[in-house]
């Protein structure tokens, strides 16, 4: 039998070129996202592509209250889960307005954390299970620019810490991936530095391949680790006066 | 951002927006002049100006029908994807350009041809429609027995009728990816041209033509004819798996070469080379498809290697009337200007009926030039030799013909000039070609 892969946030970019590396290699599929009308097109072409199973389902992170129902809804229980929502929300607009910014936090941190959680339960249970939840560099240290953004996933990045942690010893494995900058819809018109900033389709493979080796944290572009660290190491006297 | 072609020649700053729904998609023809882009391959300014849409995002594929072969995609998938996911199952591309890195889009609107154009005809041939947003956002279904007009118009149209949202094409059924390859050795341009006449019936046929030769070796050739292999043509090593891909993609081209590394010497030795190795493995063998179909692909990046200011292709057709007289000469010219091209492609075309599309029956000729200035004094000459004997170009390689130039040798451009006016697809759609050449 294949095993299934759950994709959360199916429509983003790099989820979808998750789905394709992963179809590829053989898994069926379930395709979660807010509008599954926007997957039809998506499920249609993995399953002519690499004949597999694509299922759609409806799941928004913000509605906690249905997360039982969604996972009910599953039939299967899948072998791995890839959470891939997320929302950077305008800073500006979540420095002035809370509700803005709680949506960022709920969206990046709450609702991520309590769905693979309750993941996490059904796995354990199982005695087999991955999970791979995509957090942010932007965790690593609040900066200016976006720690609403940032808090959340650093919230997120812990959360993650914690379960594979837990889990270690239960047969699951939980694996953190901080892509950097990715060209995707999210950083579409940004000026991003082409040497720093990955293509979807590499972050789908270096995803594949660390998830076969164990790996614990991936940073998809090794030069991030380097660069994180040094802005980690910063002394904060002379970090709180930098722009980065 | 800088928008080029294939060619890196020329070069225009402008915006790539990169859509992924039909509603994004009508919002940015609303907002101003736009040219759909696919995979970038067309050599010259067709995919380049103000503003690129680019169809990488729109690479669904969406239905199937194993009873007649008919693949429904979106036009942003590539040749590449199609062969992946189904020469596996039997089926290969009806018609397919020299490179698998071309998007269903640009094939349509360049109408693209293959070693096939003389069996088989062009891409064309086998798309049973396509769904096209026009300047008013409206999308509409084209076939040849529904808005018939605008699906002529839209074959080799260079993306100027709208955008192709998606596609449906046939493929056609193989037995293998295996290809039974007869290759010829003929000693000059009258022998290869007897070569051609005398295997018109292979399906696939082209050369590799020496334009550095001279005197009565010039036009010597190695014409390639193919055939798909069936099963019973293979070995049976290779019968138990007969899709089985073979060839991998090499290292890229890592930086632009020095354009001294291209000079008529080299140019020279490398055709010397190449001609007495394909004159010695002369005769028939089995041959995969990636190295039958699409050497150049096993060479990522390679149109680096003609340096930083990029490079040009010269493609035109020549009628059968007049083909030995107007590609003798234009090989004169060649070698008298002491330019040459690495990759020099000779091809009979069969007949070819259609509103805009390039192929006519005669010989095409394709060679590739670096930017410099005795390529830019010598080209002029080969557009003169070219339109004095009744043949034309192809836009999907051209990036500087003047629009004097198409005028004489391809009217059919001004009719779909007076078209775009009338129906405001002018305003809607120009690219960086259209406004040098008028259409
Ligand atoms: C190595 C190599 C070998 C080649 N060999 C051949 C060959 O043997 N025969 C041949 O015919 N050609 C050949 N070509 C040319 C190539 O097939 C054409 O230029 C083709 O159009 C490129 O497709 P693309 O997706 O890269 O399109 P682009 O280069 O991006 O665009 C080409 C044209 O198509 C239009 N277009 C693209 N997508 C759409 C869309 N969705 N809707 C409307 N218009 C669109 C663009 O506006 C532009 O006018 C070759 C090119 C290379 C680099
Ligand atoms: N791009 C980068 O440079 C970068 C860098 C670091 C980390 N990341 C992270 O990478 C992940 C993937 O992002 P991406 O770059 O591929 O961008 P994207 O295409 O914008 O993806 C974001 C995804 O989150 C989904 N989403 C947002 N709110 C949701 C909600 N309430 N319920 C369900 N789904 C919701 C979106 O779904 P809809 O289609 O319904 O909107 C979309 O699929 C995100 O977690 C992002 O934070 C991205």
């Amino acid at each position: 039998m294949k095993p299934t892969l759950l994709i959360l946030g199916a429509t983003s970019d790099m989820a979808q070129a998750c789905a394709q590396k992963y179809a590829a290699e053989g898994y069926d599929l379930q395709l979660a996202a807010r509008d599954p009308e926007a997957l039809a097109a998506e499920a249609q072409d993995l399953r002519l592509r690499h004949r597999v199973e694509v299922s759609t389902h409806t799941f928004d992170v913000l509605d906690t209250a249905g997360f039982a129902a969604f996972l009910e809804a599953l039939h299967v229980l899948p072998d791995t889960v890839l959470c891939a929502v997320g929302f950077m929300g305008d800073q500006p607009a979540s420095q002035a307005n809370p509700e803005a910014a709680a949506v960022v936090m709920r969206s990046n941190y709450e609702g991520p954390a309590l769905i693979l959680g309750a993941l996490a339960e059904r796995m354990e249970a199982r005695g087999h299970g991955t999970i791979i939840g995509i957090s942010s560099v932007a965790g690593d240290r609040g900066r200016a620019s976006n720690y609403v953004y940032g808090s959340a996933k650093a919230g997120f990045t812990a959360f993650l810490s914690g379960l594979r942690n837990r889990l270690a010893k239960k047969g699951v494995h939980v694996m953190t991936v901080k892509p950097g900058f990715v060209a995707t819809r999210m950083t579409e018109g940004l000026p991003l530095n082409p040497r720093l900033t990955a293509q979807p389709a590499e972050v789908a493979t270096a995803i594949w391949n660390a998830q076969k080796h164990h790996r614990n944290t991936l940073y998809v572009k090794p030069i991030w680790l380097a660069v994180m660290t040094v802005i980690r190491l910063l002394p904060e006297a002379l970090f709180k006066r930098t722009s980065l | 951002m800088q928008l080029m072609g294939w060619g890196r020649f020329p070069r225009t700053e402008g915006q790539v927006s990169t859509p992924r729904t039909e509603a994004e998609i009508a919002a940015l023809i609303a907002g101003g002049p736009l040219i759909a882009r696919g995979m970038g391959r067309a050599y010259g300014d067709a995919a380049i100006g103000a503003h690129a849409l680019s169809t990488a995002r729109m690479n669904h594929m969406l239905d199937f029908d194993p009873e007649t072969g008919q693949l429904v995609a979106e036009a942003g998938v590539t040749l590449k994807d199609i062969i992946a996911a189904f020469l596996p199952r039997g089926w290969f591309l009806s018609v397919t350009p020299g490179t698998q890195f071309v998007s269903l889009g640009g094939a349509i609107a360049s109408d693209v041809h293959g070693k096939n154009h003389h069996t088989e005809g062009s891409f064309g041939t086998f798309v049973d429609w396509f769904d096209l947003m026009g300047a008013d956002g409206i999308v509409r279904r084209c076939a040849r027995d529904r808005n018939a007009d605008l699906f002529h118009w839209t074959l080799g149209g260079m993306g100027l009728t709208g955008v192709i949202l998606r596609a449906a094409i046939r493929l056609k059924k193989v037995q293998s990816g295996w290809i039974r390859q007869t290759s010829i050795a003929a000693p000059n341009l009258q022998a290869a041209l007897d070569a051609f006449e005398a295997t018109y019936s292979a399906t696939y046929s082209m050369a590799w033509i020496d334009c550095a030769a001279t005197g009565d070796r010039m036009g010597r050739s190695l014409v390639m004819n193919g055939e798909h292999a069936t099963l019973d043509q293979l070995p049976p090593a290779k019968r138990a798996n007969p899709f089985a891909a073979r060839g991998h993609l090499s290292p890229r081209v890592p930086v632009d070469f020095p354009g001294i590394a291209l000079n008529r010497w080299s140019i020279r030795a490398f055709n010397e080379l190449y001609y007495h190795k394909g004159r010695l493995s002369t005769g028939t063998g089995l041959i995969g498809w990636e190295p039958f179909f699409y050497p150049l692909d096993a060479i990522r990046d390679w149109n680096r290697i003609y340096g930083r200011r990029g490079f040009m292709q010269f493609q035109c057709v020549v009628p059968l009337e007049t083909k030995a007289e107007g590609l003798t000469q234009i090989l004169r010219a060649i070698s008298a200007s002491g330019s040459g091209s690495f990759l020099a492609v000779l091809k009979r075309f069969g007949p070819q009926e259609s509103r805009l599309s390039f192929p006519m029956e005669g010989y095409t000729l394709a060679l590739d030039f670096p930017v410099n200035t005795r390529s830019l004094a010598l080209m002029p000459m080969l557009d003169a030799i070219t339109a004095g004997h009744g043949g034309r170009f192809y836009l999907a390689k051209d990036s500087r013909i003047s629009a004097e130039t198409l005028r004489r040798t391809d009217p059919r451009w001004a009719e779909f000039a007076r078209m775009r006016q009338d129906t405001g697809l002018k305003a809607a759609f120009t690219s960086a070609q259209s406004e040098r050449l008028g259409t």
